[in-house]
């Protein structure tokens, strides 16, 4: 029996089809949704839940579906945030690619309870795979009466369709992916309105990402109480963690909130790879602050993480050895930045070039003792002032680097080598 | 690459008209109408932008826009086969740049570049979601992970 929520039954390769998915009790927890609650039953058990978004931010699902509810406007759109772009973050494409129902069945019972009529997967474009499978996956669901214009012949409409991006991080921040859905470039929106009032078309628009969907079919057939008994307090339920870097074992694994980051590293991936000594982690991403060795007991979650000066993200954690560079790993993270910043605020578009710029000075042995300061205030200019978390993550990251690293750095400066190799 | 015809073109508009039937927005149908161009005549030429432009209604200059917003559009002629390949951090650290220079060494590929002969172009990725099986690339449409030189060459082979 596989004891995994959000990966169950992945393994068997029959899964990803609607036939596979059923045989595993798949398409249950839509039938109990539909044939015995009411939307706003299910968003109460949301709610009680105390599921939280697993995109990143860590929002209450619960909280963001009941403002959606209460704005009479219609239609209301249900979009799935699948353009999961962080670097180092693939958690949600074993869900994709050999889940799909299950993601499929997360978003119909959130469309009853939400009484959205209309869904959208927004997929990255670098996940041509995922894009066959879940195409095929929801003709199965609307052959099968799941999806389309009257579901379990219970006058409930909703039908979904597959939207690929081109290639842009920035898509990935809800209001751009907004954007971009609506046949644009992709630059944030000023908040408020929030999406919930004011998203698709000016519309109500709850947007989730793929692994929060993937928790709804088992709140809803298990209840909130079960749910809230996987993980810790305030972080309930279970997460996936995408484990890279320099580790024995890396891959996505599917473990409760609030586990320690030395249980991952060295109970689940086996420990570092070449049985090196660990310099460091990246917890939740690339726009996520490194953490020391001496700070790996702490528990991954959204509320322990920033007490450790970081932040859970998507749980994509990286992790680096004493053959690893940091600041060849934040030059390469900075021209990522520099890359995908959309242009639209100056202090994100101009600092991350400058940024960039200094660090490659740094990395190659050109810089001199001052350029540490340049960067820590060029940095420090770019941090709060632009619309989205783009500019933060990038200025916020290099920042808690040359902190932990410092010494690094310098001797980078000064010996015009690295001190790696 | 395949020549501009009024029969391509028209299969362009008929696919432009489905795709608009899936949003309230005729502007929604672009992103999906630049992959469609793609697969029709190998990149966004010119005369589909003036195709998508007098299907939507959407003016040529913001098409362009918007088509070059986005990084895995083909804004201009490429190679038969797009080696799209990973360089962030995850990769990077399991060796990608010497990828990039073994491509350079024996295909004369520089990033954005493509063969004399347009049989490849290379595309330099940020994050593939293909971080435990670093490094790894998108051949076309299909991943390939676990890159060694030896498993490049052999891979690279197969595609003519």
């Amino acid at each position: 029996m596989d004891e995994r929520i959000i990966l169950r039954n992945t393994d068997d390769p029959l899964n990803a089809s609607i036939a596979g998915y059923m045989a595993h009790g798949g398409y249950k927890a839509l039938e109990q949704a539909v044939g015995e609650l009411t939307p706003r039953d299910i968003i109460d058990e949301i709610k009680s839940s105390g599921l939280r978004g697993r995109g990143g931010a860590g929002f209450p699902t619960g909280m963001k579906w009941q403002f959606a509810s209460l704005d009479p406007k219609f239609p209301k759109y249900l979009v799935c945030n699948a353009d999961e772009g962080e670097p180092g973050t693939f958690k949600d494409r074993p869900i994709l690619e050999h889940n799909p129902h299950l993601l499929i069945e997360g978003m119909i019972i959130s469309a009853y309870a939400l009484q959205s009529t209309r869904g959208y997967i927004y997929l990255r474009g670098e996940y041509p795979h995922a894009k066959r499978v879940l195409e095929r996956a929801i003709e199965e669901a609307l052959a099968s009466g799941y999806l389309g214009n009257d579901i379990l012949s219970k006058h409930f409409r909703f039908n979904l369709t597959v939207h690929s991006g081109a290639g842009a991080y920035i898509c990935g921040e809800e209001t751009a992916l907004l954007d971009s859905l609506e046949g644009r470039r992709g630059l944030p929106r000023l908040k408020p309105p929030f999406p919930v009032n004011s998203g698709l078309w000016g519309k109500p628009t709850i947007v989730n990402n793929v692994e929060t969907f993937a928790n709804i079919p088992y709140i809803v057939s298990q209840g909130a109480k079960a749910y809230a008994s996987i993980g810790v307090k305030d972080c309930p339920g279970p997460k996936l963690f995408s484990v890279s870097g320099r580790v024995n074992k890396p891959g996505v694994y599917e473990l409760p909130m609030g586990i320690s980051l030395r249980e991952i590293i060295y109970t689940h991936c086996g420990g570092i790879k070449g049985g090196g000594s660990l310099k460091g982690v990246i917890p939740g991403g690339i726009s996520t602050p490194i953490i020391a060795p001496e700070n790996i007991d702490c528990p991954m979650d959204f509320v322990h993480l920033p007490k450790y000066g970081s932040m859970l993200g998507s749980g994509a954690v990286m992790v680096f050895d004493d053959t690893v560079c940091i600041v060849r790993v934040y030059e390469r993270a900075m021209k990522f930045f520099e890359h995908e910043s959309c242009g639209k605020c100056t202090p994100c578009r101009e600092g991350t070039a400058w940024m960039r710029a200094i660090l490659g000075r740094i990395e190659r042995g050109d810089a001199s003792e001052r350029d540490l300061e340049t960067l820590q205030d060029v940095a420090e200019n770019v941090t709060g002032k632009t619309f989205c978390p783009l500019g933060d993550g990038a200025a916020g990251v290099l920042l808690a680097a040359m902190k932990t690293y410092r010494e690094e750095f310098e001797y980078h400066i000064k010996n015009k080598r690295c001190k790696v190799q | 690459m395949p020549q501009v015809t009024t029969e391509r073109l028209k299969i362009l508009r008929g696919k432009i008209y489905e795709l608009m039937e899936l949003y309230p927005s005729y502007q929604a149908a672009l992103l999906p109408s630049f992959f469609v161009a793609e697969e029709i005549f190998g990149f966004i030429s010119p005369e589909a932008i003036g195709e998508i432009s007098n299907v939507t209604g959407v003016p040529a200059a913001e098409i362009r826009g918007v088509a070059s917003f986005y990084a895995m559009y083909k804004t201009k002629p490429m190679g038969r086969h797009i080696i799209q390949l990973c360089t962030n951090v995850s990769c990077m650290i399991e060796g990608a740049y010497d990828l990039v220079e073994y491509l350079k060494e024996k295909y004369g590929l520089t990033p954005g570049g493509t063969t004399p002969d347009g049989r490849f172009s290379l595309v330099i990725m940020e994050c593939i979601g293909a971080c435990g099986t670093a490094p790894a690339m998108i051949l076309d449409t299909d991943s390939y992970e676990n890159l060694t030189k030896d498993r490049l060459d052999t891979l690279l082979e197969s595609y003519k």
